[in-house]
């Protein structure tokens, strides 16, 4: 891989830090889109290198955090069926559903593997004629066309036992929702550059200008993450809303055509439930009527799902940016990593998991975590 | 003039509302085991001390170290098991017969213990190639031999077709401590110099690639060795090592997290002088895993006095399996049982022990 040591090159790193510095006169909010962004922020200590006032906002763009409970409870009842073969992204494998998550469901005899392409779930179909195999197909844009070439094969080869649990979202109806909610404090946004290096930057425009907010499309590695902020900060001084591409080396305006041209084919747009932000229409998508034989709810017929809920978790207040993570009264306590209330604390980019592994020491609610977990009741105990 | 009449936006939806919202019930209670409680982390430790140390409850245990030593006929012995289910069972840099010399020998090492003699236990899986058997036993010799210990003793067992997968094996092994060592993770005390032997994050990304079929541009090998040579050369130029530790499962942050935690201490990385080989470093970046979570066979971190630091890397740089020994950090006063670590940029992150096994991300 190219470029990793460059982009995180701290002389530089310094020296886009200074002109941030240098650039800002007043406090900004701004909300990075991406939970890679978020990640690589918490990781690297970005966030404790900006000048005073200037404040990241997480946004809800972790596809694990953002999955409904619904579709996970769906995803377990599939997965523990005789005969499925269930498989998935690693990080999804931890992430509860209404008391159970994939790996419960693995320990009692389910078939639940660990995957790292769809098309490995292909061929898993392939060499398993007399089983169901079922990808759990969830995420952004970014996720979305090799699920969708998957499916493709799958009806272009005739194989049959293949299906996709689909719970796929985008990102620009995400931010027109975050935009329009009452409590908004979003003053620009850092876009999720591999979304846009799929889909292209033609629907940020009307964004820009509808909610005269800036919008810079921004990369993942440290120094991307800092370029894509001194663009806002510039930005916003400068009292301007335009779309900007910081992320010219992975990102064209027209995005990858043949990859929107499978979209086009495979799915169709959808209303989509997103944990805590609720019902975005037109926000996500699921499989065409020509490849609906694909479809995992379709097919297994999963009915009767009940849902069983916490009633102190926070996590739809962080995914908006109305709080940080640190001041859901549960952080640290009720709910860390090891007893997650909210899927903001169970994926390893949500941003609660990322304050409570990274950020500890800055946060007075969690810094008592560590015994507070020690008391917690344990599993075996 | 007439009032302009102002029409609903039939396109605008509403603001999205919380009500009714709500999140996942937390996962309190694993009625089976699950592969967590194997991953070495939070979920391992929380089955050691809640299930299995009350059952046999003993002094000898409490200090939960991979190796006990206890003195019997005035010898002070070190004395260690472990139990191998890699897969696969061959990978670049070794196989599962090597694993299972080299998993022993160094927690023995890691008392302070030169390694005399293994015990070694096959589970062998009804319908394994006797070849493939024939070829660990054979790798599992040569290790041996290379470590400098005798398998004096052995067990066989063979389970059905499907209740196995393929070759366990389990190795037992004692040694000597030397008089006048004193090895513990307790020992570790404020001022003290933490050390790494070399490049982390070898042997786990080894198996990934194997196991998963990723190619990472150039083939990562299993930094799979017996440390014992290291770690005598280590103790005849410093005595007093204060903690010796080797970092397989969950990887350099799982043992710094569970000596800060017995010690007391809090332990201070630095980042940048973390030796990462580029294609671990690639390899971690492409999955979205952390090398410091990723798993070594053949790299001990060793914590000593500063004032002995100096004389300690030098010796440890002109052992072969040390060549690329460097200083990574310090135990502190501050934030005791935590580890933290200063990233190249000068901010501060915490390092936690991990909950299970790491998970690639989805993006």
């Amino acid at each position: 891989m190219k470029y990793l040591a460059e982009f995180s090159d701290p002389e530089l790193a310094k020296r886009l830090v200074d002109q941030i510095h240098a650039t800002v006169t007043r406090p900004w909010a701004m909300m990075e889109v991406c939970g890679g962004q978020t990640h690589t922020i918490v990781r690297h200590g970005i966030d404790q290198l900006l000048p005073d006032g200037v404040e990241m906002i997480h946004g809800p763009g972790c596809p694990v955090c953002v999955t409904p409970l619904e579709i996970i409870d769906k995803a377990l009842e599939i997965a523990s069926q005789p005969g499925v073969i269930f498989c998935s992204f690693g990080d999804m494998l931890r992430v509860p559903g209404s008391g159970r998550d994939l790996f419960r469901i693995k320990s009692e005899g389910g078939d639940v593997r660990v995957v790292y392409s769809p098309l490995d779930a292909l061929n898993l179909a392939r060499e398993n004629p007399d089983k169901q195999v079922v990808f759990f197909g969830i995420g952004f844009e970014t996720t979305a066309p090799p699920n969708a070439m998957t499916v493709y094969q799958a009806k272009k080869l005739g194989i049959e036992n293949f299906s996709l649990l689909v719970s796929h979202v985008r990102v620009p109806p995400a931010i027109e929702a975050i935009m329009q909610s009452p409590n908004c404090r979003v003053q620009a946004f850092l876009a999720a550059g591999h979304v846009c290096s799929v889909m292209g930057v033609e629907e940020y425009p009307e964004l820009t200008e509808k909610y005269k907010v800036p919008i810079v499309v921004t990369g993942f590695e440290p120094l991307d993450i800092l370029a894509g902020i001194l663009r806002t900060v510039i930005q916003l001084e400068n009292g301007e809303h335009t779309l900007e591409n910081a992320y010219r080396r992975a990102v064209r305006d027209e995005g990858n055509p043949a990859a929107k041209a499978m979209l086009a084919d495979v799915f169709e747009s959808t209303d989509r439930a997103w944990r805590g932000i609720g019902m975005i229409p037109q926000s996500g998508w699921r499989l065409s009527e020509r490849y609906r034989e694909y479809d995992a709810e379709y097919r297994f017929q999963v009915r009767d799902i009940k849902t069983l809920e916490s009633t102190v978790c926070r996590s739809g207040e962080v995914l908006q940016g109305h709080i940080k993570p640190h001041e859901c009264e549960a952080f640290g306590t009720l709910c860390t990593p090891r007893n997650p209330l909210g899927a903001t604390m169970v994926s390893s980019e949500g941003a609660c998991a990322a304050y409570y592994l990274y950020r500890r020491l800055q946060t007075p609610a969690a810094s008592s975590a560590t015994s507070a977990e020690n008391k917690e009741v344990s599993s075996v105990g | 003039m007439a009032e302009q009449v102002m029409l609903p936006d039939p396109a605008m939806p509403d603001p999205p509302s919380f009500d009714g919202w709500t999140c996942p019930l937390p996962l309190r209670d694993h009625p089976t085991v699950v592969m967590g409680h194997g991953g070495g982390g939070q979920m391992s430790a929380e089955l050691i001390e809640h299930l299995f140390v009350p059952a046999f409850s003993n002094p000898l245990l409490a200090g939960l170290t991979d190796s006990a030593v206890v003195t019997l006929g005035g010898a002070h012995l070190a004395f260690s098991t472990d139990s191998f289910v890699v897969q696969p069972l061959f990978f670049p840099g070794g196989s599962i017969g090597d694993l299972a010399v080299n998993g022993t020998v160094n927690d023995l090492a890691m008392s302070g213990a030169q390694p005399a003699y293994l015990s070694c236990g096959f589970i062998l899986e009804e319908g394994v190639e006797l070849s493939v058997v024939g070829r660990i036993a054979k790798d599992l010799g040569t290790a041996a031999e290379l470590a400098g210990v005798i398998v004096a003793t052995g067990d066989t067992k063979v389970v059905d077709t499907g209740h196995g997968d393929g070759v366990y094996i389990n190795t037992a092994g004692i040694g000597l401590v030397r008089d006048g060592v004193d090895i513990r993770p307790q020992r570790a005390a404020a001022g003290d110099v933490v050390i790494i032997s070399g490049m982390i994050g070898v042997h786990g990304i080894a198996i990934m690639s194997v196991r998963e079929g990723i190619s990472f541009g150039t083939e990562v090998v299993s930094d799979c060795a017996p440390l014992n040579g290291l770690v005598a050369a280590m103790l005849d130029t410093t005595p007093d090592l204060h903690v010796l530790r080797d970092p397989t499962r969950g990887g350099v942050a799982t043992s710094l997290n569970e000596i800060a935690k017995a010690a007391g201490v809090g332990i201070e990385l630095t980042e940048r002088n973390l030796p990462i080989p580029e294609t671990v470093a690639n390899a971690c970046s492409f999955l979205g895993l952390d090398p410091l979570y990723v798993a070594n066979e053949g790299k001990l971190l060793a914590i000593v006095a500063r004032d002995q630091a100096d004389e300690l890397l030098a010796t440890m740089r002109a052992h072969p399996l040390g060549a690329d020994a460097a200083v990574i950090g310090e135990c502190v006063p501050d934030h005791p049982g935590m580890v933290v670590t200063k990233t190249a940029f000068g901010a501060t992150r915490v390092v936690d022990t991990p909950i299970g096994e790491q998970l690639p991300r989805i993006c």
